[in-house]
């Protein structure tokens, strides 16, 4: 009973394969942030910082104010969080508090469906569907606007809503809601008063996330915007043509010259977009380990 | 004869909970050797020291050593699939793999890379007969295990043990859940497997214990608190605490 | 006067009434929510059925794409699609592996679960140009098949690893111990009754991740994805083209282009993506009802 026998030995190499496996999430990320770094932070030395964030983007005469992208970019995100969050959690406490269970087999699909449907799929039925209907019921010159690609952001992020608001809604314990019609409340009081506070980083974590999936949604609102990188009026700006980060890489990227400054410039605003995003990632699971320990404690 | 010696062994969970206190213990081959005494006293954990089981779990601390078969089983070279293979062990609930019943018997050999079909074969109808399964199950030997009652998935679960052919086979409390016919079933069955095998069992309640015991050994909170060959300890323990325990006074 | 409750009969009337409000905006909410998705692919249906024949699906396109049919995007389409699970789905299986047997709870864990989750985060088009930067110019693959599947498969690992660590937590603990203590090895124990459980776990995970690798158009737009190609590709090295990115390009760059054929070959992404979404959801309900413990 002294050595290790071969299954042990094989059992090792197998071992040490699959934490190579483990880690390597940790190797990919690393790699995303090196590479957007080594061809986008060349444009901090070769393009003045002033103009990377003046008001103007026309590359094609050396313009690379990043100002009316990343407005633009908060303008039709901040507007389709503000759509999508009423429908995302008004259909996520239906589905998870007062939906019959046949209600939700049907229900639950449909979103799952609108989550698997393909960004230039909803890009497409903007184009031909939603953009002319906006024309006509605003009376606009275009219906290619900020407010259109919103809405259309905004149902893009309903499944990302739903699904995490509606695990946090299911993983608030019975209890709580025993507990408040064992006095008397009714199941609506129970909801607005006992549930859905006990899920509230659940759900803040479901809003963030929804905004991420918004900032970071490149081909409906390329298709549906108008593409105008300029500088929104509020109000009146809503209903006009503006770009957004994402939509300039990825309109742009085909023609820019290996190396050139415009180039360096979009893979710059790559890097914004990803450190971006990396700030909501990281906001939203510390709120959910806050959440976890809490919970932990009151639990136990 | 010793077939397990247990000399001055400590372990302590990252928890605190179910440790041992210096233990210093021989389990006697070809016999039943009974642990007892209320929840939390060790009893499960030193089943785990015994088959290393416990490497899966937190534990801080362990010293002292346990010589089976000329070496010390804790320590760092010891093969450990040989070391299980020898010292098997049957849970408190009966836990069916996911597999047919013939696979759940011939689980331990094939994992020890025994291929030959006609072996198995022989390997698995041996250790359901001495399991007094055989009968029960000859006819659907593919079936999935789940398909039998809870009785019989136990003496199935005794069955994947023996068929590996061990020196010592423990049980934690293997009829907890199970009906008064099928205990006595398997009472019946651990009786004669004493003749092959060593038996450590740790029983549910005191009067199985008794029942059962040929040495016997109380544990309280994680020590040894009384040991005697026989029925000693059920009808007359030395120590304040085992009497206590045995005639109901806690538990 | 005071009921048997000890409220007084009209406020618990109104709260009543609240709540029946209440359920209604609910209950309306949602439907105004999943309505749409409904309509839209009726919509689709309707629109794009008339061009789907068997011409349409295997024919090569002509006329500038205006006529003919798509049958270089739909190919395209299933061979980055194929590519992406040969590179994601080892690793991704493994990785969750790991994370579900053999991860310890301890700082470098948490830091590889971070990953995961900016992994996941990661717009589409920085994953677009995260490929340009590395597959197709550092490591010279030029536009090609190889450096859009190993962008899409970066895109796809997230999902496959968290979906095979969820699969692998569903199974009993006890399998394991038992596996074990009959003298198994920690990985025959994984390989012989853990994973095989886990497998319709994981394959809807699989599922789910190629679907969404399947319709994605920013990652391929600068790393393999063309229009105008005569021929079907010939090599790895060869640049697609692809349903989406084709999609993408008839609706807004084609002047003349016909509505019918926009909306069939976009009827014919959707028939595969939802194709995909059908099929996990099947194996995940049969693999409910056969379970083993």
């Amino acid at each position: 009973m002294r050595h290790a026998s071969a299954s042990e030995r094989t059992d090792r190499r197998i071992t040490w394969v699959i934490k190579a496996a483990g880690y390597s999430s940790i190797f990919f990320i690393t790699l995303i942030l090196i590479f957007l770094m080594r061809e986008g932070l060349p444009a901090l030395a070769n393009v003045p910082l002033g103009d990377l964030f003046s008001t103007i983007w026309y590359p094609t005469e050396e313009y690379f104010g990043l100002l009316p992208l990343i407005l633009g970019s908060l303008l039709v995100t901040i507007i389709a969080t503000l759509v999508a969050l009423p429908f995302g959690l008004c259909t996520a406490i239906f589905l998870s508090e007062v939906a019959p269970r046949w209600v939700r087999e049907i229900l639950k699909p449909l979103v799952e469906i609108l989550a698997g449907l393909p960004s230039v799929v909803l890009g497409f039925i903007g184009i031909l569907v939603l953009v002319p209907m906006l024309r006509r019921a605003l009376g606009l010159a275009t219906g290619l606007t900020a407010f259109t690609g919103a809405v259309l952001l905004g149902f893009i992020a309903i499944p990302t809503i739903v699904s995490i608001a509606e695990d946090a809604l299911n993983s608030v314990p019975q209890g709580y809601r025993q507990a408040a019609l064992a006095v008397g409340a009714t199941r609506w009081q129970t909801i607005i008063g006992v549930t859905l506070p006990a899920a509230r980083s659940g759900v803040l974590t479901a809003i963030m996330l929804g905004v991420g999936r918004a900032l970071g949604e490149t081909m409906a609102v390329m298709m549906v915007t108008g593409n105008a990188p300029v500088i929104p009026n509020l109000p009146a700006g809503i209903f006009l043509p503006v770009r957004t980060m994402t939509a300039t890489i990825a309109s742009e990227m085909g023609e820019v010259a290996n190396g050139s400054e415009h180039y360096q410039v979009l893979f710059f605003i790559g890097i914004i977009l990803f450190l971006f995003s990396l700030a909501i990632n990281l906001t939203a699971s510390w709120v959910s380990f806050r959440r976890a320990k809490r919970s932990e404690r009151v639990l136990s | 004869m010793e077939k397990i010696v247990i000399n001055h062994l400590t372990v302590q969970y990252a928890d605190g909970l179910e440790s041992l206190k210096d233990i210093n213990l021989t389990i006697e081959a070809n016999a039943v050797n009974v642990l007892f005494g209320p929840a939390g006293g060790g009893k499960s954990t030193l089943l785990r020291v015994l088959n290393r089981l416990n490497d899966l779990t937190d534990i801080t601390h362990m010293n002292g050593e346990v010589i089976f078969n000329g070496e010390n089983i804790l320590g760092k070279d010891i093969d450990l699939i040989t070391l299980r293979r020898k010292i098997g062990i049957v849970f408190s609930r009966p836990v069916p793999l996911p597999l047919s019943i013939y696979q759940n018997v011939s689980f331990g050999l094939e994992m020890a890379g025994e291929r030959n079909r006609k072996h198995l074969d022989e390997a698995v109808e041996q250790a359901l007969r001495q399991a007094v399964l055989w009968d029960e199950v000859h006819d659907r030997l593919h079936d999935p295990a789940t398909a039998i009652s809870g009785g019989q998935q136990q003496r199935l679960c005794l069955a994947r043990v023996l068929a590996l052919e061990p020196e010592v086979i423990m049980l934690d409390e293997p009829t907890s859940a199970l009906d008064p016919v099928s205990t006595a079933k398997i009472e019946g069955l651990l009786d004669e497997l004493t003749a092959t095998y060593t038996i450590i069992l740790v029983p549910h309640n005191v009067q199985q214990a008794a029942r059962m015991a040929d040495y016997a050994a109380f544990f309280l909170q994680g020590e040894l608190v009384e040991y005697a060959e026989g029925k000693q300890l059920f009808v007359s323990a030395k120590d304040k605490r085992t009497l206590d325990y045995v005639q109901g006074r806690f538990g | 006067m005071k009921t048997s409750t000890g409220f007084e009969p009209s406020a618990l009337a109104s709260a009543h009434r609240k709540q029946t409000l209440g359920f209604g905006l609910l209950t309306l909410v949602s439907a105004l929510t999943v309505l749409p998705i409904l309509a839209i692919v009726v919509y689709i249906i309707i629109q794009g059925a008339g061009a789907i024949s068997w011409e349409f699906l295997t024919a090569m396109p002509s006329h500038g794409m205006r006529e003919g049919g798509i049958f270089p995007a739909i190919f395209g389409t299933l061979l980055l699609t194929l590519f992406t699970a040969l590179f994601s789905v080892p690793l991704g299986v493994a990785a969750g592996v790991y994370l579900a047997e053999y991860a310890k709870d301890n700082t470098a864990t948490r830091a590889i679960r971070i990953a995961i989750i900016n992994l996941a985060g990661v717009p589409s088009v920085v994953y677009g140009l995260f490929g340009l930067g590395l597959f197709v110019i550092f490591l010279n693959l030029g536009t090609s098949i190889l450096a859009a599947s190993l962008t899409l498969s970066i895109m796809t690992l997230p999902i496959i690893i968290s979906t095979t660590e969820e699969a692998l937590r569903t199974v009993p603990y006890s399998f394991r111990v038992v596996s074990i203590s009959l003298g198994a090895t920690r990985w025959q124990a994984i390989w012989r009754v853990v994973l095989p459980q886990a497998l319709p776990g994981i394959l809807t995970g699989v599922i789910l991740g190629l679907e969404r690798a399947a319709g994605e158009t920013a990652p391929i737009l600068f790393t393999g994805a063309a229009f105008f190609l005569p021929n079907l590709p010939n090599s790895l090295l060869d640049s697609t083209m692809a349903l989406p990115y084709h999609i993408f390009v008839i609706s807004t760059q084609i002047p003349g282009m016909p509505v019918q054929i926009q909306y069939g070959t976009v009827l014919v992404l959707l028939v595969f993506v939802l194709g995909m979404n059908l099929i996990a959801t099947l194996i995940r309900s049969r693999a409910r009802a056969k379970r083993q413990w």
